[in-house]
Order: C-alpha cells, then sequence, then structure tokens
C-alpha cells in the first residue's frame, strides 16, 4: 500500500511541478462554467415562462433542466482532456528510461499501475471537487435536490475512472506521447457513440451496444438513478483497462 | 556473491547472450568486459531482474533471480546505461523518491539520502532541478540512487560513459572508494577502465564468455613475455635487425618510425638495447614500457579469437 502511495506521489508532483495539472484544470472549470452560466441562463428565461402557467409551473426543476444537461458537457469536456492526463503515465516512462528504475526496484508492476491510477483519479476528483462552487451558488440562491447531484457526480467521477484506465492503456503500448492520446481518443469516442449504432440495430446486438456504451449508463446517473448495473459497467470497464495495462507490461518484459 | 550458470537470452531470433557461466566473488570490483554488442547489458538487465533470461540460472547474493526477484531487487543497486533520473525532480527529493520505493523504512530515509549525497559529492546540487545539473552531476546522482538502500551488490553499467577525462576519474575515484564488503560490477567497453579500477575481469564477446579471473592471474597468465617501444630517429627494419643480436631480445619488429623489442619474461635486455641504440648512433628519443597480456588478449577476443 505504501508502495503504491509512493509511486501515486511522484505523479502528482509531476502532474503538479508541470504546468500540465493546471492547465487541465483551469481550462476544464473554464468550459464548465461557460456551459453552467448558459444553462443557467436558458433555466431563467424557461423559468419566467413557465411561471405564468400553474400547470408548467410545477414542472420547473433545476436538477433536470441545468445539472442534467451540464453533467452531459462535462462527460464531453471529460471525454476530451483525460486523454491528455493519462497519455505520459507510462509512454514518458518509457522514452525516459526510468522504467528501468521502477522494474528493478522491489515494487510490483501492480503497485506501479495502481500508483499512477489513484494519482490521475485524484487529479480528476480535484476537477469534479472545484466544479461544487457552480452548485454552491444554485444552493445560494435556489432549491435544488442534493441526492441526484451528488448521483451525477458520482457519475462523472466512475466515467473518468474508467476513461483513465483506458488511458493508461494506451500509454503503456507506447512510448509516444502523442500516439497515446490519439489512439485514447479513438477508444473512448467509439464507446461513445457505440450507443448510435444501438439504435438503428435490433434485438441482442442493439442490447449489447446499449450496455457497451458510455452514453446509455451516464443517462441515467444523470437523472439520478442509482443502477448496480452502470457500477458494474464503470468499475469492470476500469479493472479491465488496468488488467490489459499490466498485460502489456509483462508480455514487454518476458518477450 | 553473483553467480551465473548457463545464461542464455534470446531477442526473438537473435541470441545475445549464449551460455553464459561465470562467478564473481564478494568484496570486489569486478569489470564485465567487452566490444559494443557483447551482451553486457543484456546480462546486467537480467541480473537486476529487468529482463528475464530465456535459460539457465543466476543467483545474486544467495538470491536466485528468477525464483526471489524481490530479495535480490532488495540486495542490488543498479544503475542503467541510461541513468533513470526525473527531470522535474530536485537531486534531493528524487533520492527521497528512490529510497521510498527501494524500501527503506522510513524512518532511515532521511539518513540515507544524507548519506548517499555525501558519498557521490551532491551537496552542491542537492536542492537544484534533475534537469539543470550537468552530466557529470547526473552521473552521480545515478550512482546515488543505486546506493541508496545500502545494497550488498552495485550493478554499474557503463558508469563513465559521456563523461569528459576528469569526470571519468572522478567517477572511478567514487566507485573505488566504495569498495569494501559491497561486491561491485561494473561494465565497460574500455579497457583502462578494467586496469585502473577493477579486481577482475569477466570478459565476454558476442554473448559468449571469453575469460574470467582476478586481473593479476590473468595478466601472468597471458603474457610470457615483456617489451618496450623505441621511438628513434633513423628507425626502421635495419634498426630491428640489429636489435634482435642484443643477447636476450626475443623479437624486434619495425612498426613505422618505431621498433618494437620483447624478451621472455625474467630476463631484461633494456641495457643493452639502450647501448646498441647510442653506439649506432639511431637516435633514441623515446622509450615506453609496452603492455603486453591483458591488452594483447582482449584485442584478440575482439577481432574474434579466443583464450585456451
Amino acid at each position: 500500500m505504501s508502495n503504491i502511495w509512493s509511486i501515486a506521489k511522484r505523479e502528482l508532483r509531476a502532474y503538479f511541478s508541470s504546468p500540465i495539472a493546471y492547465v487541465i484544470v483551469a481550462v476544464f472549470l473554464l468550459l464548465v462554467g461557460f456551459f453552467f452560466y448558459s444553462l443557467v441562463w436558458w433555466f431563467n428565461s424557461q423559468a419566467m415562462q413557465m411561471a405564468q402557467n400553474p400547470y408548467y409551473a410545477q414542472q420547473v426543476n433545476i436538477n433536470q433542466m441545468v445539472f442534467s444537461p451540464l453533467f452531459h458537457n462535462m462527460s464531453i469536456i471529460l471525454l476530451l482532456m483525460l486523454p491528455l492526463l493519462t497519455m505520459r503515465l507510462f509512454a514518458e516512462e518509457k522514452k525516459a528510461g526510468t522504467e528501468e528504475l521502477l522494474y528493478t526496484s522491489p515494487v510490483s508492476v501492480v503497485q506501479i499501475i495502481l500508483g499512477k491510477y489513484l494519482a490521475s483519479l485524484l487529479v480528476l476528483a480535484l476537477m469534479l471537487v472545484l466544479t461544487w462552487i457552480l452548485a454552491a451558488f444554485v444552493f445560494a440562491f435556489g432549491n435544488p435536490e442534493l441526492a441526484p447531484l451528488l448521483n451525477g457526480y458520482l457519475g462523472l467521477f466512475l466515467m473518468g475512472a474508467a476513461f483513465i484506465a483506458v488511458g493508461i492503456f494506451f500509454s503503456s503500448l507506447t512510448e509516444n506521447q502523442i500516439v497515446a492520446a490519439i489512439l485514447t481518443f479513438g477508444a473512448l469516442l467509439l464507446f461513445w457513440v457505440l450507443s448510435w449504432a444501438a439504435s438503428s440495430a435490433s434485438g441482442l446486438w442493439k442490447g449489447t451496444l446499449e450496455y457497451l456504451s458510455f452514453f446509455q449508463h451516464f443517462d441515467d446517473m444523470t437523472r439520478g438513478i442509482l443502477d448496480t448495473k452502470d457500477l458494474v459497467y464503470y468499475l469492470s470497464f476500469a479493472f479491465f483497462g488496468l488488467f490489459l495495462t499490466h498485460a502489456v507490461i509483462q508480455s514487454r518484459r518476458w518477450r | 556473491m553473483i553467480e551465473v550458470q548457463n545464461l542464455i537470452k534470446k531477442y526473438g531470433q537473435l541470441e545475445a547472450v549464449k551460455d553464459l557461466t561465470f562467478k564473481v566473488e564478494q568484496g570486489m570490483i569486478w569489470g564485465l568486459l567487452g566490444p559494443n554488442a557483447a551482451g553486457k547489458t543484456t546480462t546486467m538487465r537480467i541480473l537486476t531482474g529487468y529482463l528475464p533470461a530465456t535459460d539457465g540460472s543466476a543467483t545474486v547474493a544467495g538470491y536466485d533471480v528468477f525464483e526471489q526477484p524481490n530479495e535480490v531487487k532488495r540486495a542490488i543497486g543498479y544503475l542503467p546505461e541510461v541513468v533513470p533520473l526525473y527531470p522535474e525532480m530536485t537531486v534531493g527529493v528524487f533520492l527521497g523518491f528512490v529510497a521510498e520505493i527501494k524500501r527503506v523504512p522510513k524512518a532511515k530515509r532521511a539518513a540515507a539520502v544524507d548519506k548517499v549525497v555525501k558519498a557521490a559529492g551532491l551537496e552542491s546540487v542537492r536542492g537544484r532541478l534533475i534537469r539543470n545539473i550537468s552530466r557529470g552531476f547526473k552521473q552521480r546522482v545515478g550512482i546515488a540512487q543505486a546506493l541508496i538502500h545500502d545494497p550488498q551488490v552495485l550493478i554499474l553499467d557503463e558508469p563513465t560513459i559521456g563523461l569528459d577525462p576528469a569526470q571519468i576519474v572522478e567517477i572511478r575515484e567514487l566507485i573505488k572508494s566504495l569498495r569494501g564488503e559491497r561486491t561491485i560490477m561494473l561494465s565497460t567497453h574500455i579497457l583502462a577502465e578494467v586496469t585502473q579500477t577493477c579486481d577482475g575481469v569477466v570478459i565476454i564477446n558476442e554473448g559468449r564468455l571469453m575469460a574470467c579471473d582476478s586481473l593479476a592471474s590473468l595478466t601472468a597468465s597471458v603474457s610470457r613475455r615483456d617489451g618496450v617501444l623505441l621511438k628513434l630517429r633513423r628507425g626502421g627494419e635495419e634498426a630491428a635487425a640489429l636489435f634482435r643480436q642484443v643477447p636476450g631480445v626475443e623479437k624486434a619488429a619495425a612498426e613505422g618510425d618505431a621498433v618494437r623489442v620483447e624478451w621472455a619474461r625474467g630476463q631484461d635486455p633494456r641495457d643493452g638495447v639502450t647501448r646498441l641504440a647510442v653506439e649506432k648512433g639511431l637516435g633514441l628519443l623515446e622509450m615506453r614500457p609496452h603492455g603486453l597480456g591483458i591488452e594483447d588478449l582482449y584485442l584478440k577476443i575482439v577481432s574474434g579469437g579466443t583464450v585456451q
């Protein structure tokens, strides 16, 4: 355990002693802030109109009208930014030759992978926690429900955790960071748009594609639905990514 | 301390190490000598557990490299050919990190870092980013990180490569100062490195063992003759013929302007040689001992010969 933390600490130091983490966090917050502002603006005008009619006034729901779409926007931003966070994790070690230090130290490959994974998860958590400032405004001037909000954040975090695992896997395949990032983008986008293919498919094939798509599972969570099916999906996705990373590293060393 | 038995390593079709067997005793500095692409780095990577062998066995400090990799990793300090450094860390922080992953107990880490900083002469750069220090210092940081957990065995892959002459001397002195209970194995393709730093040598070429012995006995076994190289104003074949008549001289051969004179070990016809050079007015400019033995041996090995 202490080994995992040693590796994670070094990765965090690398993130924060270079501009990487600051730039990613800042750009993420800027974009999320922009989307939040637009959504609240839209919500205000909608709410004004709906308030005229007692029937519609019942339907005004800030969770559904602001946070649900905001979570969708955030998930796309994460899809675009997390590959840039993960691309260096193994590729850089390989290029600089520092992997030789890691693999000749009494630290297991599993511990190295988990340490790096933990460091990126913490950066992701920081990105998400900082957006709570926006939620704080809504709590100050409105009365949203807390539970669906937390559920949405849980969804974002789990999805980000799955993205990061995919990113680590591709980083372990190459010593070129750009290649790692592009492969990660490709894979994530593919899993994202599977649901489009699912809409025109039928039968078992449709069900399978829907289950595999990031989108389908995330949609539930932004609506405040917490289903074990979705949890299992993201966790198994993350596990699978890390498992493949382990296989890649072991096979490189045994070739 | 280090024992290698019938070690084989194949990269696909390429056989980098072919049936290597040698043994290195405790408390000495051993050189792993061979031309480039002889299998030195591969052998060291196998010993440190970075690469698995295709076949054969290796033990370090009594632990089997393949069966007990973690014990071996704790017993070994390793400086790879490409010094593993994180440029964005300071020297002190980096060494602290290495102490952590080498499992130095938390309470002893600060002391361990202090100790290697002092041993490697890094006091002046301790707080600087590794990115900004000179190549010589980077090499020292590499040696310091290998020493941090006070390993019984130190494996250094080409520790002086790419350094300037003054730095080479410094690093050699540093390595010599580490001698003690520790067993040190360093690889090099430069013979002088071995003759100046090491007690013993393992010579390999194209993945095969060529010789493994202490430096003293290796020199004694291969050179039956001593010799000098004479630089003359009027050298050449005629001068060589004159020297051949001096009693005790076994062989004299012209090498451009110079003449190489050799004799059986135990005799010393140097007086006669000088007297002759003066009497015949050959214009003696320079006379220096001509290294035979290990240098010849190494050249012979590199050019494809074998020993014994």
